[in-house]
């Protein structure tokens, strides 16, 4: 700011250029990263306006992921939209059927000269935001996957071998039950995001299919179909885990009673986020062991890949010209491998291109934490199927909220896992029909 | 004609009164009442009825396609099996929490209205909560009732009680409608506290010579007294309880497990504002609305009567 | 007290000091988390007595600001918190008590509408109709702005039924001696209904500071600015971190320290605003 006011001094004085920009153009950005990553992405945006004078970005914290979605869209409603917002991935859907109220990145990238190549960015992440045509619809800032954390001290209490991660289901099932019985812990495993960790990657991670035209990627109106066998199996387990005190259930959404039972030892295994790796090392007294999603191996196909959650950056319609100059150039910088692998390897999320990935290998920073990169592994562990790109469906925001309630009903067992799952999509069918009619 | 407490009366009679004497001015009461007035124009009333059109539409979150759906968003919820779940939560949940804080705060007011010295200390303690935002107290209790680190889930299980509210139902009932009620306990006593001090001593101890022991006096002489502070703090209850605590809610159970702790509100709160389903949302306001005012109606009809000054 | 019964009175010290213990339960939990580090904190049990690190995390969120919170510094927050609180507070006095006595002392075409209309505001919490709120602000220009923040909260249906329900105590010959006297309805505003409502106005002070220093979302929805965050946004800010977890003991030790205004007002102003709230009869 004080350098651009004085470029500013020097030049009107000078009388060198009477129409140079004394005051910079001003971009928006609204995000929802509170605590340790917001401050991450102010420093990113000091950097970023120290490195130029023609634009001036203001990055704002606008509260969780639903409270800043909500307060871009009513913004937007009344015309005081900001240029950027960041939007979770279940807000997907909804954005790309607001055709007037969002501007494509590419197309943002293309008419205002910079240069883009969607290939440098990780398939497995760009392919959840590219249209039908391959194009990216969003810029790609935090994605993850979920991952399996265990505690090496309690799986040496109970006997096992601690440099060996749990594989299979069979693994945690076997573990968990040599933990319990043996006192080492008082329950096996939990697992953040039932969701997302319990359902979506499960499926994805079995090649099993999630809902029509590719998991919603082909048309907005399409049908959940997440309540086939195999799911239904691995429901059926986890209800029946959890009567036996193998599984340790972490509350709806997040689950936020996930994390202090594995902080605190109660449960020796733990499924969440790759990005919560470094909240986990700072709770933690114990020695971490690290592994990808277990799998059911006498399906068919499994392993898969694993599929991403997180967040993107969606540009608004209705900026100027000048705005959307600034916000371009503002993406370009934020995509390079220095921003994108600093951010990787401070946060846990994904490297995003290809290229933060080779700089952070370059580095050594896999190297010096084994471990960090077998979030990538998983989600590029083979080449994704229609049935493990993604997923994209309507009013999805509240179907994740059905599917904690499904989930919870199968716990208290008031239903079975397959019928738990049958009234899952038949309930999200009927939302996602809402949506359609409401896009339509 | 004794008046005990802040709302000797309901918020408006039927007739409504005023005073026999009366000024006369053709525009000052105007000018006096317009800040007030603009305010609720321009912020409530434009709003809501805005609400109200928007229950008839079917629209996308950004407002780009718009179209008019009649009644259809009503009908839809009311053939809804889990909206008509919350209706019923939302009045065990309303009961509860409105019976628990209120008795709680009477109790505590009658016992404070008996000491001398230490009054002033209790009340200081009891008063504390108040100053809680609900969006702070809700996590505190979360934190109180974590299954893994919470003390009060330690507490039970030691006594032998198996602490889940992400699993049962009625515990997390119990979770909302306590973290619920304990906000509102500070500001209940305070009321009832003010009432009873109100009470002239001479009536009670009229009661006493007629020899009446001190739990007949509190039921025929204190606690019809007390009624309008009842009756007013029995509006502002269920007032509270309806629209004030799905912060509280959202920060400790999220209106889980299934749907047991979702209340319309919260439903209104879930699918409006983080779900972004604009008419069904606006449409279960306009309910929601339509049954306060009903409430309030008959409380102001009924009760009111009932109530002695 | 009318006669003396030992046992009533242990009675009474029996269920206050469970009372409190309740009451204060959650506040001390909060206090006692505020005095532990991190790894403490979830490494287990939470413990019920405080730790050795109380100094040093009040001195880090007083000092330096609250570490990776991505807030802006407390002090800051505080002092939006609190004008924000302020211009509510009297916001809402003032417009209740003109209202009420325009309500109250004359007799005119539309009362009884005008009265409905203040009174359905008690109705419409701003979250259900949070989107059309929004639009109503931005489009006055109000977003970013103190003003923005408070005067859509000032409408207040509660202080005005309050002031109407003292008035209508005031005794009647007090109006009509001023009458005789000649007196205007603004004289007799000034001079005896003011007055007269101090301690009305100092209970409701309380309750609006209160309800004021507490708004979250309303804030939340309308600054983009960080000059205008207030304390109860900053904590939410800390709380809700998305894949991590909070820093509970920075956070419960600025939750202690934001409720440190509000209970300082309730705490000095509380012989005035019971005695608003008992002394009506006068």
């Amino acid at each position: 700011m004080q350098r651009s006011l004085m470029a500013g001094l020097v030049l009107t004085s000078a009388l060198v250029a009477p129409l140079a920009a004394s005051a910079q153009t001003e971009i928006t950005w609204w995000h929802a990263m509170g605590g340790r990553l917001g401050e991450k992405v102010d420093e990113i945006v000091a950097a970023y306006n120290d490195s130029q004078d023609q634009f001036h970005l203001t990055a704002t914290y606008k509260g969780g992921y639903a409270e800043t979605m909500t307060s871009a869209i009513a913004a937007f409603r009344a015309g005081e939209q900001p240029d950027l917002v960041q939007v979770y991935e279940v807000g997907t859907g909804t954005m790309m059927a607001a055709e007037g109220a969002v501007y494509p990145i590419y197309q943002l990238m293309e008419d205002h000269g910079q240069d883009f190549d969607p290939s440098a960015y990780l398939s497995a992440v760009a392919g959840y935001y590219t249209n039908t045509d391959g194009q990216m619809l969003s810029m790609p800032f935090n994605s993850s996957t979920p991952i399996l954390y265990y505690n090496k001290d309690i799986f040496a209490a109970a006997g096992l071998d601690p440099d060996v991660a749990p594989v299979t289901w069979a693994d945690v099932e076997a573990a968990s039950r040599a933990i319990v019985e043996s006192g080492a812990a008082t329950c096996g495993f939990t697992s953040g995001w039932i969701s997302w960790v319990q359902l979506e990657n499960f499926s994805a991670w079995h090649n099993q299919q999630i809902g029509t035209n590719e998991n919603g990627f082909g048309s907005m109106d399409s049908k959940l179909t997440v309540n086939g066998p195999v799911q239904a199996r691995h429901w059926e387990n986890l209800a029946k885990w959890q009567a036996e005190g193998l599984f340790k259930y972490g509350g709806p959404a997040g689950g936020a009673d996930a994390p202090p039972a594995f902080y605190s030892g109660e449960c020796a295994i733990y499924m969440n986020s790759s990005a919560s790796r470094a909240g986990v090392l700072t709770n933690i007294d114990f020695d971490l062991g690290l592994g990808m999603l277990p799998y059911y191996a006498d399906v068919e196909g499994a392993p898969q890949n694993s599929i991403i959650g997180g967040a993107t950056l969606w540009a608004l319609a209705g900026a100027s010209d000048d705005e959307y100059e600034g916000l371009a150039d503002f993406l370009t910088f934020l995509s390079s491998a220095e921003v994108q692998a600093d951010f990787h390897q401070f946060s846990g999320y994904l490297p995003i291109t290809n290229a933060a990935y080779e700089l952070s290998i370059e580095q050594g920073y896999y190297d010096e934490n084994p471990g960090a990169d077998l979030a990538i592994k998983q989600i590029t562990l083979n080449e994704p199927t229609a049935n493990s790109k993604g997923l994209r469906f309507g009013n999805y925001v509240q179907i994740r909220g059905v599917i904690d309630e499904e989930f919870e009903a199968l716990l208290a067992g008031d239903k079975t896992a397959q019928e738990a799952l049958d009234d899952l999509v038949e309930r999200g069918n009927s939302l996602i029909a809402d949506f359609v009619e409401a896009n339509g | 004609m004794l008046r005990a407490g802040l709302f000797p009366f309901p918020p408006f009679g039927f007739p409504m009164q005023t005073k026999r004497t009366t000024f006369r001015s053709y525009w000052l009461p105007y000018l006096l009442i317009a800040p007030q007035l603009a305010i609720t124009l321009i912020f409530f009333i434009w709003p809501a009825g805005q609400a109200v059109w928007q229950s008839f539409l079917q629209e996308d979150a950004f407002g780009l396609s718009t179209k008019f759906v009649g009644l259809r968003n009503y009908v839809k919820l009311l053939n809804s099996p889990e909206y008509l779940a919350s209706f019923e939560t939302t009045v065990i949940f309303t009961v509860c929490t409105a019976g628990l804080s209120l008795g709680l705060a009477l109790l505590f007011a009658v016992a404070v209205d008996r000491m001398i010295r230490t009054a002033s200390a209790y009340t200081t303690f009891i008063l504390w909560p108040y100053a809680v935002a609900p969006a702070i107290a809700g996590v505190l209790w979360w934190f109180m009732f974590n299954p893994s680190v919470g003390v009060l889930t330690y507490a039970l299980q030691t006594m032998g009680y198996d602490w889940n509210h992400r699993l049962s139902g009625t515990d997390a009932m119990i979770l909302v409608v306590l973290a619920s009620s304990w906000k509102q306990i500070s500001y209940n006593f305070l009321f009832f506290l003010a009432g009873l001090q109100s009470i002239p001593q001479s009536l009670r101890e009229a009661a006493a010579i007629d020899g009446a022991g001190p739990v007949k006096r509190f039921f025929t002489v204190v606690f019809p007294l007390l009624s309008p502070t009842t009756f007013f703090l029995l509006v502002v209850n269920i007032n509270y309880t309806m629209f004030d605590t799905f912060s509280t809610i959202d920060a400790s159970t999220a209106g889980g497990p299934g749907q047991s702790t979702t209340i319309l509100v919260y439903k209104v709160y879930e699918d409006g504002y983080k779900g972004l389903d604009l008419g069904s949302s606006a449409a279960q306001s306009v309910i929601l609305m339509g049954i306060v005012m009903v409430l309030t109606f008959i409380q102001f009809r009924y009760i009111e009567r009932r109530v002695q000054y | 007290m009318v006669e003396n019964r030992p046992f009533l009175t242990f009675l009474a010290h029996l269920v206050l000091i469970l009372g409190v213990a309740f009451v204060a339960l959650p506040v001390w939990i909060a206090f006692v988390a505020s005095t532990h580090d991190q790894a403490t904190f979830l490494g287990g049990s939470m413990p019920l007595w405080p730790g050795s690190n109380m100094w040093e995390t009040y001195r880090t969120i007083l000092t330096d600001g609250v570490p990776n919170s991505g807030t802006p510094p407390l002090t800051m927050m505080m002092t939006n918190s609190l004008i924000m609180a302020l211009i509510i507070t009297f916001g809402k006095i003032a417009i209740s008590v003109i209202s009420a006595f325009a309500i109250v002392y004359f007799r005119f075409p539309f009362r009884v509408l005008a009265f409905w209309i203040i009174f359905v505001t008690l109705m419409l919490p701003v979250e259900v109709r949070i989107m059309p709120t929004f639009k109503v602000v931005a489009d006055l220009g109000l977003l970013n702005s103190y003003a923005g923040l408070s005067i859509p909260l000032i409408a207040s249906a509660t202080a005005t039924f309050l002031f109407r329900q003292f008035f209508l105590t005031i005794p009647e010959e007090l109006v009509e001696a001023a009458r005789i006297d000649g007196a205007g309805p603004m004289k007799f505003f000034r001079d005896m209904v003011l007055p007269l409502s101090q301690t009305n106005i100092a209970a409701l002070f309380v309750i609006l500071f209160i309800y004021g220093w507490n708004q979250y979302l309303w804030p939340m929805l309308i600054t983009t600015d960080e000059k205008f965050y207030t304390v109860v946004m900053g904590i939410k800010r800390m709380s809700d971190v998305a894949d991590s977890d909070p820093q509970w003991n920075f956070v419960m030790g600025s939750a202690m320290l934001a409720m440190l205004p509000p209970v300082l007002v309730v705490i000095f102003m509380q012989r005035l605003f019971v005695k608003g709230l008992v002394e009506q009869e006068k």
